[in-house]
């Protein structure tokens, strides 16, 4: 996994509630077998006016002028400012797969949908939780200054403007050293191998049924 | 002893080693899989070197991607079936019991899990889905988790998980006729919100919960994520148990006694302590219909769709705004005046034997009306079709003008040919009326399967409770 320090990077604002998975990234993308090679396909229905598939090329598609991410002044956004709920819906990790082939390593939102959070996590994306009145002010300044940009420092949890306003947020130590790092955790979690096999030993007296 | 809810009783048997930060390991039973969120795990554990570290735990099917006509000449999409494909070849590489679509228990990996009797009381249960939750209905903790996670799991049998807050809700007093547990979850959802049980496991419980079949529970419990929670549970009681008695992976013997002692004891303690608790009255909810493009936009059968005026602030009045241009719907509108065009029974969340049953009843003898372009009913599984079958309800079905299908996700999220075009509108039993979900620019409305049989025949939504 990439891992995620610091970022300064040019900020786009997704200003509706509840963005679901389906929205992200389409059900027909979930057909390929790879990590990879989502972003040209994410938002495909509100970004594009026609019907996407997997494969295509999407340089000629027609775009939605009126899409946020279609706007000039947006190309090349590392970080995503949403609203409540964002990632709502099916666990599907191709949405973060699609928002980091996109270009995106950060976003900043009031709350996450749960599963969509922690996907975050294991592909390197930092996913930020700031209040209500925070984000507007941030949403409000993103629109009215062009070229608006954030600077995000993981090991200080900050998110400062760039008039010098700094906003503190949380981070689990475990997710947040992963990602200072760039840490697999499947090769954490076999460090703990006894102790894996005792517990099943135990439980294999206690409740056999589950073996 | 202190006082422990249904939750903490599972979390506390399964944590294999208490973290620093407040994390745990928290090991997992039971591992569903699928041909979707699965390939990209697989190919992790074979670029890392790693084996599944107990095999027998994980057990597949292929459902999202399938098609529900012509089984025999297999999957046309070479996209799908490359998908399939490499789920065969990933259990067959990793020793992983998979039922395939050759066979007769393959089928929504939902409701074939607990029809096989590979889903218990008091397990812990993943699957790479968010819909999981349904299995929280055995008294078990069942969540979805990402494909990062899906590979930890094969590799380790364990996740690193952070305990959720526990939120009981209660429904009480007698469920009411025609009152279904789809009925329930979208009432509890449209009260809550897709974010009101963010961070939480719920446990339902109550008297209008306690007479629900596992079908009904099941139904309810997999709507839990459509509130935005980790889990959705129930205790375990009779119904729990002569559910899984006799199902094929259920134990037997001395040990399906020692199993069922344990499992009684799978309820929340007298004066048990949960971070929030809800009450909601039984007699209070009638049928229920999504209007918009969220969960919780959904109202009583009896209401009109709502005036963007009356939201409770800017973000939804423009979430509203959005929702009725979206749907074609006109605020003011009685639910019941809004004609479908296409109607879907199936899916993880009402593809069950009872929901066939439910529809079968509200439409024999009857036929859809001429403006219901299309009828579908897609079995959970295989089993459940042949048990559907053995009912007689296929005929009932395909009398009325149904097109009686194969088992699979099909229209819930139209990954195979199943779909709405652009503006059809469609009475639909699945679990999410997100843009885009059936098909792009389709319109979809959540109800039970009996509203979606009586709106097939009517044309239109009605109320069931006065509808001949």
């Amino acid at each position: 996994m990439q891992a995620f320090t610091k970022l300064n990077g040019l900020v786009a604002p997704m200003d509706r509630a509840n963005v679901d998975t389906d929205a992200i990234i389409p059900k027909q993308f979930l057909k390929s077998i790879k990590r990879t090679g989502y972003g040209p396909f994410l938002f495909d229905e509100w970004r594009y006016e026609d019907h996407g598939e997997p494969g295509m090329d999407c340089t000629n598609r027609p775009k939605r002028a009126d899409f946020v991410l279609n706007k000039q002044r947006y190309q090349g956004a590392e970080i995503l400012l949403a609203r409540e709920n964002f990632g709502c819906g099916s666990s599907r990790e191709h949405a973060p797969w699609a928002i980091l082939d996109f270009g995106f390593s950060c976003v900043i939102a009031p709350s996450f949908a749960d599963i969509f959070f922690n996907n975050c996590f294991k592909n390197g994306i930092l996913p930020i939780v700031l209040d209500d009145l925070v984000m507007d002010q941030l949403f409000k300044a993103c629109v009215k200054h062009e070229g608006y940009r954030l600077d995000v420092d993981l090991e200080q949890q900050t998110v400062t403007t760039p008039g010098g306003e700094s906003f503190h947020f949380e981070v689990d130590t475990f997710r947040k050293h992963c990602l200072l790092n760039g840490l697999d955790d499947i090769a954490l979690t076999l460090t703990q191998t006894d102790v894996i096999c005792s517990y099943e030993n135990e439980r294999r007296k206690s409740a056999s049924w589950l073996f | 002893m202190k006082a422990k809810t249904l939750f903490d009783k599972i979390w506390g048997q399964h944590i294999v080693k208490e973290n620093d930060d407040g994390s745990v390991l928290l090991y997992i039973d039971r591992h569903l899989v699928h041909e979707v969120t699965s390939p990209q795990a697989f190919e992790g554990l074979r670029l890392a070197g790693r084996k599944p570290w107990r095999v027998n735990a994980s057990v597949a099917t292929p459902d999202h991607n399938v098609p529900t006509t012509e089984r025999d000449k297999g999957i046309t999409d070479p996209v799908s079936r490359t998908q399939v494909e490499t789920l065969d070849s990933n259990c067959e590489e990793f020793g992983i019991t998979e039922f395939g679509l050759d066979d007769i228990r393959q089928g929504v990996v939902h409701v074939m899990g607990p029809e096989q009797g590979l889903i218990l009381p008091g397990m812990t249960v993943v699957c790479g889905d968010s819909h999981t939750s349904t299995h929280g209905a055995f008294g078990s903790i069942a969540m979805g988790i990402g494909t990062s996670e899906v590979e930890h799991v094969l590799a380790t049998q364990c996740l690193i998980q952070k305990k959720p807050k526990v939120m009981r809700i209660n429904v009480n007093g007698a469920r009411p006729n025609g009152i279904t547990g789809k009925d329930i979850a979208l009432f509890i959802i449209g009260k809550v919100g897709t974010a009101g049980g963010t961070g939480y496991a719920l446990e339902f419980a109550g008297e209008a919960i306690r007479s629900l079949s596992m079908e009904g529970r099941m139904t309810l419990c997999n709507m839990a994520i459509e509130a935005g929670a980790r889990c959705g549970m129930i205790a375990v009681d009779d119904v729990t148990i002569d559910y899984v008695n006799g199902r094929p992976y259920a134990p037997s013997g001395e040990i399906w006694e020692q199993a069922e002692a344990a499992w009684r004891q799978l309820h929340s303690d007298d004066h048990a302590n949960f971070d929030k608790e809800l009450n909601f009255q039984a007699k209070d909810i009638v049928p229920q219909v999504s209007w918009g493009t969220s969960p919780e936009m959904e109202l009583p059968i009896t209401e009109s769709v709502p005036d963007p005026l009356d939201a409770r602030d800017e973000v939804q009045r423009e979430g509203w705004s959005r929702a009725l241009q979206y749907m074609g719907l006109q605020a003011g509108t009685p639910l019941q005046d809004i004609n479908i065009d296409k109607v879907f029974i199936g899916s993880c969340t009402n593809g069950r034997i009872e929901d066939f049953r439910e529809a079968a009843a509200m439409v024999k003898g009857k036929h859809v009306a001429k403006n219901v372009k299309l009828a579908l009913a897609v079995p959970g599984s295989g089993l459940v079709k042949q048990q559907a079958e053995t009912e007689g309800l296929d005929t009932i079905f395909r009398e009325a003008g149904f097109e009686w299908r194969e088992p699979g996700c099909s229209m819930c999220l139209a990954m195979n040919a199943d779909r709405l075009e652009p503006r059809e509108r469609c009475a639909s039993t699945s679990n999410r009326n997100f843009e885009g979900r059936q098909g792009m620019g389709g319109r979809t409305h959540l109800v039970s399967p009996a509203m979606a049989a009586a709106a097939a025949i009517a044309g239109h939504f009605v109320d069931i409770r006065d509808w001949h």
